[in-house]
């Protein structure tokens, strides 16, 4: 039996009058690949936050790695994103003035140690090896998408999470961007991604739908994994 | 590009962390460009400021030394001054900070049977000591001694002008005057007075000195040809001395004298250095408060500017935070970019600031400056220092900074 990574309780989170979470309970084994889909509104973003450390529920328990992370301070969560979560972005969030191979190693040095040979490595991954040293504003979408991509990867994180990685990105970059979420998933990364786009949701194993903070459907896809997979890459 | 990455290959922190921190300077210096402005004309002014100011004393007491000798030296008891003594004094002083010491000897002499005071001196010492006697004619010099300079009131009493020739008649040193005999002729007189133990000469009017003061009812002359007139060695009555130093100084070098040279009462012209030292401490004074406006004003620069930055870039802050960065970590980058404007901003400073200095000394005082070299790091550090403090408050906008809500999707 897989090893769970990931357990929200009775999750909740409150503002105000409003429940943008209510009641949830999810559980995640390690090398899953679930997609989080939703209208606006629904609390995808509000669950990716908690998720990725970025915010705490205000009722409930969130277990990563075996551990509750759902009481801890703001010093203490950047901890565990660090060591624990990759992040990938709708909007990329490259640093200007940094060059491909420097904005990966960038999460390297809040991490541990910068080392450009990792970090090429993570872009080779990518396709990006010969694209290494141009900064963000001479790159693609597609392929500022792939350098964060690399950046998400470099500290062998246990959860790739992505918010809307395919949203800002045209037919042929999402399908690159996915197929390469499928060679990681293959190596066994456990990959949570929120996203609005019905394609990339269906390529996961597993697919959550969200509505006023409640999930109202947990799809097991198994069945059709391999299939979209496939379609996806024509 | 490819080199600099290459030293980063088994990398360190630190020289990944200089590399964030330049990068983002030199890749965004558009944007940075009124930040090193404003620090560099903070600087320049700073540096250059702080170059008069120490330069001032100097400058001033120079300036001052035009209105005479700031210190006169007399001899203690009978005895007189000897060459001697008066090369002790010198080498005492330091030759460094002697504007001019004239010696002088004073001797009575009669022109036409009227007693008049003729000043033996070093001429050239007594013409840097008075610049500001008023000469008709020429200062009288050593090409020739016979050649001299009179009292205003002398030359008007005996109506002598510029060119005119009169003879001046005494006792040798050491010998007794004899009273005129009054059964004698004035002939019969003045044969006697030419005897062997008295001196004449005749002199020729090079200069009319006018001073309004004590001085326009002197003759001026060699103060060797006057010793060889009156057939004796070097004996001064009394030194002038005018030196650079200020009131502190100058009571330090009087009590040095009186220590080390006992024959001599040195006596500080009070007049002169309290004024010097009024006018200093008051410029002084209004070169420290404008320096201070400024640092305030270059603090305010950065702060603003720092805000900007820090406002502008939440966005990277955000992410830098949501990759696992510590408030600590992205506040020491910050930090960085304004040490490192500090340091590009002061360096620039201190270079204009010379200029503006050596420019303002030229056109105020008309003589250069030295330039400092400690004025590189000292402009240099009281920069970074005022980068760094003036960017506490920005900077610790980043620990306000939440990623989650600045990089939600759209």
């Amino acid at each position: 039996m897989a090893e769970k990574i990931l357990e929200l309780k009775n999750v909740s989170k409150i503002y105000g009058s409003l429940k943008a979470l209510a009641d949830i309970n999810l559980s995640v084994n390690a090398g899953d690949w679930l997609s989080i889909m939703g209208p606006s509104g629904s609390g995808k973003t509000t669950m990716i936050n908690i998720i990725g450390c970025m915010d705490t529920p205000s009722l409930g328990n969130v277990i990563l790695d075996n551990v509750d992370i759902s009481r801890e301070n703001a010093a203490s969560l950047t901890r565990i994103r660090r060591d624990k979560i990759g992040l990938i972005f709708q909007q990329f969030h490259l640093i200007s003035y940094l060059t491909a191979v420097e904005n990966v190693m960038v999460a390297q040095y809040y991490h541990s140690m910068p080392d450009e040979d990792e970090a090429m490595e993570a872009l080779e991954k990518v396709g990006l090896k010969d694209r290494a040293h141009h900064l963000p504003a001479q790159l693609s979408g597609g392929e500022q998408q792939r350098v964060c991509i690399a950046r998400a990867l470099i500290n062998s994180p246990q959860i790739l999470l992505g918010d809307e990685p395919t949203g800002n990105l045209d037919e042929e970059n999402e399908r690159i961007v996915v197929d390469i979420f499928r060679r990681l998933h293959d190596e066994g990364v456990t990959i949570i991604i929120v996203t609005h786009d019905p394609e990339v949701g269906d390529v996961a194993q597993r697919k959550i739908i969200l509505e006023h903070g409640k999930i109202i459907d947990d799809i097991d896809q198994s069945a059709t994994f391999g299939e979209a997979l496939k379609l996806k890459g024509k | 590009m490819e080199n600099n990455t290459k030293k980063l290959r088994h990398g360190s922190r630190k020289a990944f962390y200089l590399k964030m921190v330049s990068g983002s300077l030199i890749r965004r210096a558009s944007r940075l460009i009124i930040a090193v402005l404003a620090i560099a004309i903070g600087a320049t002014i700073l540096s250059g400021l702080v170059a008069i100011y120490y330069d001032i004393p100097e400058q001033l007491g120079r300036e001052f030394r035009s209105y005479g000798a700031n210190l006169i030296v007399l001899p203690r008891g009978e005895a007189k001054i000897t060459r001697e003594i008066l090369k002790s004094l010198e080498n005492l002083i330091g030759a460094n900070k002697i504007v001019g010491m004239a010696p002088y000897r004073y001797q009575t002499v009669k022109i036409n049977e009227q007693p008049y005071i003729v000043a033996g001196t070093d001429l050239a010492q007594a013409q840097k000591n008075s610049p500001f006697w008023y000469i008709k004619g020429e200062w009288g010099d050593l090409t020739d001694v016979d050649s001299v300079m009179i009292g205003n009131e002398i030359a008007e009493t005996l109506n002598l002008k510029l060119g005119d020739v009169f003879m001046i008649q005494g006792v040798k040193y050491g010998e007794q005057a004899e009273a005129s005999g009054q059964n004698l002729s004035a002939a019969e007189n003045q044969k006697r007075d030419t005897a062997r133990q008295n001196f004449h000469k005749n002199l020729k009017v090079r200069g009319i000195v006018s001073t309004g003061g004590a001085e326009e009812g002197f003759i001026f002359v060699d103060i060797d040809m006057l010793d060889d007139l009156i057939g004796d060695i070097f004996r001064a009555d009394v030194i002038e001395c005018s030196i650079v130093a200020d009131a502190n100084e100058l009571a330090n070098i009087s009590s040095k004298i009186e220590k080390d040279i006992p024959e001599l009462q040195p006596r500080a012209v009070r007049r002169l250095t309290q004024s010097q030292d009024i006018v200093l401490g008051k410029l002084q004074a209004l070169v420290l408060l404008v320096t201070v406006v400024v640092l305030i004003i270059t603090m305010i620069s950065v702060y603003t500017t720092m805000m900007a930055m820090v406002a502008e870039r939440r966005r990277e802050i955000a992410l830098k935070k949501a990759l696992g960065a510590e408030n600590r970590l992205v506040m020491s980058e910050l930090l960085g970019e304004g040490v490192l404007l500090g340091i590009i901003g002061g360096a620039l400073g201190v270079f204009l600031g010379f200029e503006f200095a050596l420019r303002v000394s030229l056109n105020v005082f008309g003589r250069g400056i030295n330039f400092q070299w400690l004025l590189i790091p000292v402009t240099i550090a009281v920069f970074v220092v005022i980068t760094v403090a003036a960017s506490i408050i920005p900077v610790r906008k980043v620990m306000d900074i939440h990623p989650a809500i600045v990089l939600k999707g759209e």
